[in-house]
């Protein structure tokens, strides 16, 4: 093979779940599911729960839509490249309700990473999506951190930054995601 | 290991673009407002990883992984290839995972109602970690073609869905895989997303009769590139050498 452009992206579809989270699809085939478990057991800081849906250019919540977390620890730390405590993955999948499009996480909130607000990143894959969409949750009750973040800065739009805002609900933070439409979610090129 | 280079942009007519007229799903699920630029920071440069922990021991033999005292239907083959970086340097230890129809069209899912049944002994997903040299091979069937309904009737060639992970979470990708020398390949709607034909041609799956077992299983090799880094990150803010 002497082509190393990279292999070219197509739709995940309407059953990613098998592959991904066959818990979702309905079966077990795996001894141990990935993904489910972001923060584990282990990991300092507060323990936050996220709540929101996706939707689409009508308005309708997208049911069939997989999301992977990627976040620092409390600390600000990744797997791989700082120190987390035992057990903390930094990563995980989440599926909707198939029936509402209502999807929920458990974390810990993040901390700021170098410079950056405390944020989460998400990938958004699903029928209708040829490349899976990066974009990023921060949080409404941190106002100094983001105000001084890099990223955020980059969006002048006052109200394609608030996008990206969860907000605090209780004891939930809310974030929906908007893929096409009024008040659309600002999404990366990464 | 560490790479201070920085991601170059993916190219969208390389890659399907978001909106592909085409593909009606696409058609209300794509951003209207253009992807912010973002140079990868560390959000993006770091990414999880995978151990042989976390795998069952068939978790890649679909002829096995979901068996229920008995062997899937449908043609036994061999899935392999190599994962490679944008400079073509094997990629270990990274998680690869698949999922596809049983030999009838039929996904083991609960949202999937077309007429073809269930295989009693089949689930339909993989997943494995590279070897050392970039290598991953699953045992499974070969998938079945099926119906879906797009702005007109359409058929899906067979195809094997696959995600990967690389060393990074911008490296993310999800693709699909089809088998050389299938009619409806030119004809899919998800296909003709990609407008390069030599894209094409890079998901498509190449028999491989040298990988195949007498009176066992036929074999297909798919090589997956992963993205490839740019130009030094420093070099285009100030002119030195990064
Ligand atoms: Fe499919």
């Amino acid at each position: 093979m002497t082509d190393f452009r990279e292999t070219p992206a197509q739709t995940a579809g309407p059953y990613v779940h098998i592959g991904l989270t066959p818990w979702a699809a309905g079966f077990t085939a795996f001894e141990h599911e990935l993904g489910r478990d972001i923060a584990g057991p282990n990991a300092a800081g507060e323990r936050i729960t996220i709540t929101g849906r996706v939707l689409d250019g009508d308005s309708a919540p997208m049911t069939d839509v997989l999301i992977e977390v990627w976040q620092a620890n409390a600390a600000g730390h990744y797997p791989g490249t700082g120190d987390v405590e035992e057990g903390f993955q930094g990563w995980g999948r989440v599926v909707p309700d198939f029936a509402t499009g209502v999807f929920s996480f458990d974390t810990v909130k993040p901390g700021p990473v170098g410079q950056m607000a405390p944020h989460i990143t998400l990938w958004l894959v699903a029928r209708g999506i040829n490349l899976g969409l990066h974009t990023r949750l921060y949080f409404a009750d941190e106002d100094a951190a983001n105000a001084r973040d890099s990223v955020l800065a980059q969006i002048t739009d006052p109200g394609s930054r608030q996008t990206l805002m969860a907000q605090p609900e209780g004891a939930h933070y809310r974030f929906d995601i908007i893929v096409q439409g009024e008040n659309e979610t600002v999404f990366f090129d990464v | 290991m560490t790479d201070s280079r920085s991601f170059a942009p993916r190219s969208r007519d390389w890659h399907p673009p978001d909106l592909s007229e085409g593909y009606k799903s696409s058609t209300a699920r794509a951003p209207k407002a253009p992807l912010l630029r973002l140079d990868p920071t560390l959000s993006e440069t770091s990414g999880p990883t995978f151990g042989h922990s976390d795998l069952g021991s068939l978790d890649h033999d679909l002829l096995r992984n979901y068996a229920h005292g008995g062997a899937p239907i449908g043609e036994r083959i061999i899935l392999h290839g190599k994962v490679l970086d944008g400079d073509g340097r094997p990629v270990p230890h990274t998680l690869v995972e698949i999922w596809q129809a049983n030999a009838g069209g039929r996904y083991r899912h609960k949202n999937d109602s077309y007429l073809a049944p269930l295989d009693p002994n089949f689930g339909g997903c993989g997943r494995t970690l590279t070897d050392g040299g970039g290598g991953y091979r699953f045992f499974t069937i070969k998938p079945g073609a099926y119906p879906w309904p797009n702005w007109q009737p359409s058929w899906r060639p067979a195809h094997i869905h696959v995600s990967v992970f690389g060393r990074s979470f911008a490296e993310r990708l999800i693709t699909q895989l089809y088998f050389e020398g299938d009619p409806l390949i030119a004809t899919c709607p998800i296909v003709n997303t990609l407008s390069d034909p030599q894209a094409i041609t890079r998901l498509t799956a190449q028999l491989d009769m040298d990988e195949a077992r007498d009176f066992d299983h036929l074999a297909y090799r798919f090589d997956i590139v992963l993205r490839g880094r740019g130009a030094s990150v420093f070099e285009g803010h100030d002119g030195a050498p990064g």
